[in-house]
């Protein structure tokens, strides 16, 4: 719209949509500064905002009560395999759905995201038999499949709506210039895929991170991420806020931080490759 | 060498059959073009010589060697495409290398190439861009590079020039045909373009609903059309093909007379008509007139200083000797 | 548009997602319905190696007669229901303020953006203990400063609080996907409207509104996915107390607190077939969308 604003409006708009999302987004800086009161501070009433002895004694306590680093090892581990295992089987995948279209594709597509919709408790017990049966109970291997198989759908999903703009001529283009289908895939079509390939990556990187059925009744003690470490804190024993806010702290912050820089990249991921 | 050769060949995509059965021969060395109107099929046929498609029934040979089954990467051909195609993601040189890099030609080798590419098209200050910082005719000439480097058996145009502007089209018409020239090497090229067809191809193959029209050089087909169809399609402005009882005075179901072979005179003539809007090109004057012999005015070509007032009643005589005749299937009459 | 050889080469390629899925939705899925027709509580000493005992339809009548199923169906139908409702109806306010004129924008979509970055444990217990606990949560005294009596929100009104924390982490996306939506309105749309002279309200109901129609398809269908599996909120809020029993925890208590394997993998048939029904429902809307 080549129409100029008046300042007035503008004024009024940049106010409530920094409200809006100051609201939205305070629950999380609530935490943040929490993290650093002392445990009479944190429930101190009238509570208080910024006017505190910042401390990082509760970080301290908490590395102390719990290996936190072992379950950031974890986290880091099982989300990331998972992720980029996912990747590497979707990417032929979602080449064929998205250049050698059949009648069947579209169902093909549609079945893979139905299995998503699949309760994991009416499967629960079943596949914690069969990890028994195969020992993969509480490792860190076993969650990484499970997480896996559970995005698969979305990470075909979203690699075949990114790869669907890209013009079919140029893979032709490729072939006719002497590619074989592994060098077309690797040098032509994963590079000009990289930004679609990046969205993937971060969002299902976030959604294996926050997950949070199979990895709390998978794991026990070996295996288990960060979702475990936080759940260990539901105890009335644990309950003291600034502690809380610190371990809470910790497990989002590496989110947290990837999604600050990667702000692009995740824009256009967090919609799934579905609006464009 | 680069000797194509199609036998009895056909594509069906489901149950529609787009080429029924087709035998062709492109000789070594040859600048072939197939022309005809959108959906003939002119480009599924240089996909199926590609190999961009599999074919239905009959074969493909190049150079006397059956390539029927061979994957396109195999058959020696380069292509260049419509939307040029170019990798995005690469500069211009590595573009051009990606060729010689898939086959495994050494690093000095490509560099000579390259350069040598480069320098004949232009584009040696280029070569470090990427394909989004180029002009739509850059793009056009390092797609050539590109194809131009592997030295192919035959090149193949799908459309090259037809996402560039009028001024730059009839440059790189001229780029092209003077390759061609330099490298004798076999060349296809496809265009809905009569005017591209006529001044760039040795023999031109006319193509309508997957079936060859005709065949021939441009002269042979602008002079002697074998159908109503090839007779309308050749030639700009188009011939005036004029049916009825006009036509069956000279035996023939439909008669042709290309515009720069009717006389005008405002005095006398054999037919009479009204004229109608006129085309000052300076060289020519084209005037569309109104006759009751066809629906469509008649096309005339005068010299580039005739003048007539819209609605001047004129008579129009064609040269007999240049009058194209057409049966009642629009087949040629000797 | 292909040939047969890139055809079988994309066979090939699609296999091992096939494959993968395939498995991964047949094997447990047939385990499941094996086990709801067995007797099976291990912890009285059925086991797989011991043979189970044929109940029938047994697991399934107890299952629906429980007076525990019908209030799990409609927590769940309510929870989905009212997070859909308030994501999408905020989502699309939110993204028609985001879609304004204003200083700081990329600031302000990642502050909305932030809270999907958090993971549901930890959201989950952020809101019980910081702010809806009845004594020291941050909501506790801002009731009190208006001098009104603290809510027990988990305990008084627990599924307006669990809808609450859930809507919260789903709001961004939705805010998200509708606002990348509204970006791609064609203004002169929106001038031409204007200039047929239809005021504010008649141009957001009969052209925005419409255009985000695809989008809000999208929201409600991803968001149904996430929302039937809902399991850490619960678990860290109320455990399943107080009505917030959906029916994956249902199931999820039969089988791993009460041990009974066979009456939950029935539970489990049930849940499966509710959510293939959402599932068909919502892949008609998609399988059109596809196309689009």
């Amino acid at each position: 719209m080549a129409r100029s604003v008046t300042q007035n409006r503008k004024i009024i708009n940049t106010a409530a949509a920094w409200a809006v999302g100051l609201l939205i987004f305070f629950p999380i800086l609530w935490t943040i500064l929490t993290s650093f009161k002392t445990e009479a501070q944190a429930i101190s009433d009238p509570p208080v905002f910024l006017a505190f002895d910042w401390t990082l004694e509760n970080y301290g306590v908490v590395m102390e009560r719990s290996n936190y680093m072992r379950f950031l090892w974890n986290s880091i581990v099982i989300a990331g395999g998972s992720t980029i295992l996912g990747i590497i089987i979707a990417v032929p995948a979602a080449w064929s759905m998205a250049f050698v279209p059949s009648k069947r594709t579209k169902d093909i597509l549609l079945w893979m995201l139905s299995t998503k919709m699949l309760p994991a408790v009416g499967v629960l017990y079943p596949i914690y038999l069969l990890f028994i049966k195969l020992g993969l109970l509480d490792t860190k291997f076993g969650l990484t499949i499970v997480l896996m198989l559970i995005n698969l759908p979305i990470i075909v999903w979203m690699l075949y709506t990114y790869f669907k703009e890209i013009p079919g001529e140029i893979l032709e283009a490729a072939r006719m210039d002497g590619a074989s289908l592994k060098d077309e895939v690797l040098y032509v079509l994963t590079p000009m895929a990289i930004p679609g390939i990046a969205s993937t990556l971060l969002l299902n990187v976030i959604l294996a991170w926050n997950e949070a059925f199979w990895t709390l009744n998978l794991t026990a003690a070996k295996a288990a991420p960060l979702t475990a470490f936080i759940a260990s804190y539901s105890s009335p024993e644990g309950l003291f806020y600034a502690k809380l806010s610190a371990a809470s702290t910790m497990a989002i912050a590496p989110i947290l931080i990837l999604g600050w820089f990667s702000q692009k990249q995740l824009v256009s991921g967090l919609t799934f490759g579905a609006v464009k | 060498m680069g000797q194509i050769q199609l036998n009895q060949v056909t594509k069906s995509f489901g149950d529609v059959q787009v080429i029924p059965p087709l035998d062709l021969t492109i000789e070594d060395g040859e600048f072939t073009v197939f022309v005809g109107p959108s959906g003939c099929g002119k480009s599924t046929l240089l996909r199926l010589i590609a190999g961009l498609e599999d074919i239905t029934s009959g074969h493909i040979a190049i150079d006397g060697t059956d390539a029927t089954d061979v994957p396109p990467a195999k058959r020696g051909l380069a292509m260049v495409f419509q939307s040029y195609a170019l990798y995005p993601h690469m500069s211009v040189r590595k573009n051009i290398a990606f060729p010689m890099r898939m086959a495994g030609i050494d690093q000095a080798e490509q560099n000579r190439r390259i350069d040598a590419a480069a320098k004949a098209l232009n584009l040696t200050d280029y070569l470090d861009r990427r394909p989004g910082q180029l002009s739509g005719g850059q793009r056009q000439r390092v797609a050539i590079g590109r194809a131009i480097v592997r030295e192919p058996a035959a090149f193949l145009f799908d459309e090259p020039l037809s996402n560039l502007d009028a001024a730059l089209r009839v440059g790189m018409r001229l780029e092209i045909s003077e390759m061609h020239e330099r490298l004798k090497t076999t060349m296809i090229y496809v265009t809905h373009d009569q005017v591209e067809a006529m001044t760039m191809a040795d023999k031109i193959v006319v193509l309508r609903a997957g079936i060859v029209e005709q065949v021939g050089s441009p002269l042979e087909l602008y002079q002697r059309p074998g159908n109503t169809f090839v007779a309308g399609f050749i030639g700009s402005p188009k011939m005036n093909l004029i049916e009825g009882p006009e036509a069956a005075k000279h035996d023939a179901a439909t008669i042709g007379i290309r515009p720069e072979h009717i006389d005008i005179s405002e005095t006398e003539g054999t037919w009479q008509g009204t004229v109608g809007v006129s085309e000052h090109l300076g060289s020519d004057t084209f005037f569309h007139i109104q006759s009751g012999l066809s629906a469509e005015p008649l096309t005339v070509r005068a010299g580039g200083e005739r003048k007539l007032k819209y609605g001047t009643e004129v008579f129009l005589t064609p040269q007999i000797e240049h009058l194209h005749r057409f049966d009642q299937h629009g087949l040629r009459i000797a | 548009m292909a040939t047969q050889h890139s055809r079988s080469a994309a066979r090939l390629m699609m296999a091992p997602a096939v494959v993968l899925l395939l498995g991964w939705m047949l094997i447990p899925l047939s385990m499941t319905l094996f086990f709801s027709f067995k007797k099976y509580l291990p912890l009285r000493g059925d086991s797989m190696a011991n043979g189970l005992e044929w109940v029938g339809f047994a697991n399934y009548t107890r299952f629906v007669g429980s007076s525990a199923f019908w209030p799990s169906v409609q927590a769940t139908l309510t929870i989905v229901g009212g997070v859909l409702i308030i994501t999408v109806v905020l989502g699309v306010l939110l993204a028609l303020l985001l879609n304004q004129p204003m200083w700081g924008q990329g600031v302000v979509r990642i502050l909305v953006i932030a809270p999907f970055f958090v993971m549901p444990t930890v959201s989950a217990l952020v809101w019980k203990n910081m702010f809806m606990d009845p004594t020291n949560g941050l909501l506790a005294y801002l009731w009190k400063f208006f001098g009104t009596e603290p809510i027990a929100w988990l305990s008084q009104a627990s599924l307006p609080s669990l809808i609450m924390i859930v809507s919260w982490q789903w709001l961004p996306f939705a805010t998200l996907i509708l606002l990348t939506a509204i970006q791609s309105l064609d203004g002169e749309q929106l001038e031409a409207a204007e200039m047929d002279g239809a005021p504010s309200i008649k141009r957001f109901w009969f052209i925005v509104l419409p255009h985000l129609s695809r989008a809000i398809t999208i929201v409600i269908l991803i968001q149904t996915i996430f929302l039937l599996a809902i399991f850490a909120e619960i678990f860290v809020t109320t455990g399943g107390a107080f009505g917030t029993k959906t029916l994956s925890y249902l199931i999820f208590q039969r089988v791993l607190e009460s041990q009974n394997v066979g009456l939950g993998s029935a539970g489990g048939v049930y849940a499966i077939i509710l959510a293939n029904i959402v599932a068909i429902f919502l892949m008609r809307i998609v399988g059109k969308n596809l196309d689009a």
